[in-house]
């Protein structure tokens, strides 16, 4: 089968300092993959080479068997790769639900019309179709920056997974979320993409999360990948308990107690 | 909310007739105010869309002097005197002078597009101070505008301008009303929010924000055009950067909320000053700022947000 997103020697350095090197990695279609890894380890930086948002150093980067080295973001948007962001990036002093008549606008409207009206109701029911498949429908007449971190969170995620994308990266979707939310908030992300054929990748510090929703694991460490397959083999690698997991992970604890 | 034509754009159309009915009826110096206030309030109207993409133009003087000195020169040179011609004119000659200047202004933002906005139109200025074929800093006078071959004289022809800058104007406005409401003008509300966002859904900010930029000086340009027509007569203040502030002064003033609030705003700010200088002869700019700064202090979207303060208030 061939792979949907794959990258050969991908690396990149800003100045002396090696943010990432020789990374190659290979997702296949509807796969769902969890990404761990210390603060500075490269994942944000692996998501921002393959979306376009930064250009490597070095190596290469296939996208359904295409190079897309160098094309802008927008490009792959339109070639089905979408992204979320650790820090919502949204339009703040527009209601949610503007926010997601424009995304679904931009994905409808290649070149977006200058004279026909935006809110038409085809439009505005789509969007509030998409806001309750979320659970977020009561907030789409409040504006972003009256929200929640946590919904704000998933309206930055509805936005990304509008256009149906092929390959979604999810950075740290749980990020600056309640601990007791953090569980129900990605099992209502996983449920709406359950149907779907999008591939996800999410990059995660909960090692319980990624237990839970990822059969596969990439572990980063230092710019590097430590370890990549099934998500029990590489949490129980002696290097990845060592460099990555350390004493957070109590889960052989847990085990005992049980 | 759900609708081809929104209460603004219906409004316009009503107030067209009315308009023209007023300005008939009042007499001869206010119906002049209200034909240059149209005239002024295009460019402010140009200001206006590039605000809401959080784009300060402190240099839209500069389409306006095109506007008006393409339709003067073609006057004065070329003997057309035919008003839909000149129109037509200097729409054109700004949209492609627009177009090539929004390869460069595209690329910036803030207080960088202001400033490089506010440096183009001094150099036009400084270009046409020096023009002595142009009449340097006195400018040149306009023939007498003509309608496809009809030649008014006297009261006719202020009737006959006033009529032709008031179409126009209410066109414009509610293609821009359109403009505001279509995706493309969605894209400019987001651009002001978040640009990478806007990148990420898939589409160029920076051919947004040049199309956007290409729109404001068109209008601005016609806007050039129908005050040379008014007054008949053009000169180089035009792009001064004192003019280009006052149409920022009537933005702030009248706020971005509505298509119609810059073309209030602008009538507005011309009977201030026809009070202010006959009030104070020689301290009437200190009645202007002192003006614009209780409006910066207490409205701080400008005029129109009292009219959404009412209607919420209404509403609760």
């Amino acid at each position: 089968m061939s792979a949907l997103l794959e990258t050969r020697g991908l690396g990149k350095k800003f100045g002396e300092v090696v943010a990432a090197s020789n990374i190659n990695v290979q997702i296949q279609p509807k796969e769902v993959i969890g990404v761990i890894g210390a603060n500075g380890a490269g994942k944000t930086t692996f998501v921002n080479m393959v979306t376009g948002y930064m250009q490597p150093s070095e190596g290469e980067i296939f996208f359904r068997q295409e190079k897309i080295n160098g094309l802008p973001s927008r490009t792959l948007t339109r070639r089905g790769m979408c992204r979320s962001f650790q820090i919502p990036q949204l339009f703040m002093d527009l209601t949610t639900l503007e926010n997601i008549i424009i995304a679904l606008t931009i994905i409808k409207q290649n070149n977006p019309s200058l004279l026909r009206p935006t809110m038409t109701k085809p439009i505005v029911d789509e969007s509030m179709a998409l806001l309750s498949r979320f659970n977020i429908d009561q907030y789409a007449n409040h504006k972003i920056s009256a929200l929640a971190q946590g919904v704000r969170k998933l309206v930055d995620i509805v936005m990304a997974t509008a256009g149906n994308p092929k390959l979604l990266f999810l950075d740290e979707p749980t990020s600056g979320v309640s601990a007791d939310e953090k569980m129900h908030l990605m099992e209502v992300l996983m449920n709406a993409l359950r149907f779907t054929e999008t591939a996800v990748l999410f990059i995660e510090h909960d090692m319980e999360i990624v237990e839970n929703f990822a059969p596969r694991t990439i572990a980063f460490y230092e710019g590097t990948i430590l370890a990549d397959g099934e998500t029990s083999v590489v949490l129980e690698d002696a290097e990845v308990r060592k460099y990555v997991i350390g004493s957070e992970f109590h889960r052989q604890g847990e085990k005992t107690h049980a | 909310m759900i609708k081809q034509w929104d209460t603004t754009e219906k409004a316009l159309v009503v107030s067209l007739p009315v308009l023209i009915i007023v300005g008939l009826l009042v007499p001869d110096w206010i119906q002049f105010f209200l034909q240059v206030s149209m005239a002024s309030g295009l460019v402010a109207l140009g200001v206006m869309i590039q605000a809401r993409a959080g784009l300060v133009s402190f240099g839209q003087g500069l389409y306006f002097c095109i506007g008006g000195y393409a339709a003067g020169m073609a006057g004065h040179f070329w003997g057309i005197s035919d008003a839909f011609v000149l129109l037509l004119l200097g729409v054109i000659v700004t949209l492609v002078i627009a177009t090539l200047l929004g390869f460069l202004m595209s690329r910036y933002r803030e207080i960088f597009f202001a400033m490089l906005s506010l440096a183009l139109s001094m150099i036009l200025y400084g270009i046409l101070v020096k023009a002595e074929v142009l009449g340097s800093t006195d400018g040149f006078n306009l023939p007498r505008t003509t309608f496809f071959g009809w030649k008014p004289e006297g009261d006719a022809w202020n009737t006959a301008t006033f009529i032709f800058t008031c179409v126009p104007t209410i066109v414009i406005a509610v293609l821009l009303n359109r403009y505001l409401r279509s995706p493309m003008g969605y894209i400019g509300e987001a651009i002001r929010e978040n640009e990478i966002r806007l990148e990420y859904l898939g589409t160029s900010v920076k051919r947004a924000v040049h199309i956007k930029y290409v729109i404001a000086a068109t209008v601005s340009g016609a806007g050039g055009v129908l005050a040379a027509i008014a007054v008949g007569h053009v000169d180089p203040e035009m792009t001064y950067w004192t003019t280009s502030g006052q149409f920022v002064f009537i933005v702030l003033l009248s706020g971005t909320g509505n298509i119609v609030a810059p073309l209030i705003g602008t009538f507005l700010l011309e009977i201030l000053r026809i009070y202010a200088v006959e009030f104070s002869p020689n301290t009437w700019q200190m009645i202007l700022g002192t003006v614009m700064l209780l409006i910066i202090l207490f409205l701080p979207k400008g005029l129109w947000s009292l009219i959404n303060y009412y209607k919420e208030k209404r509403k609760s």
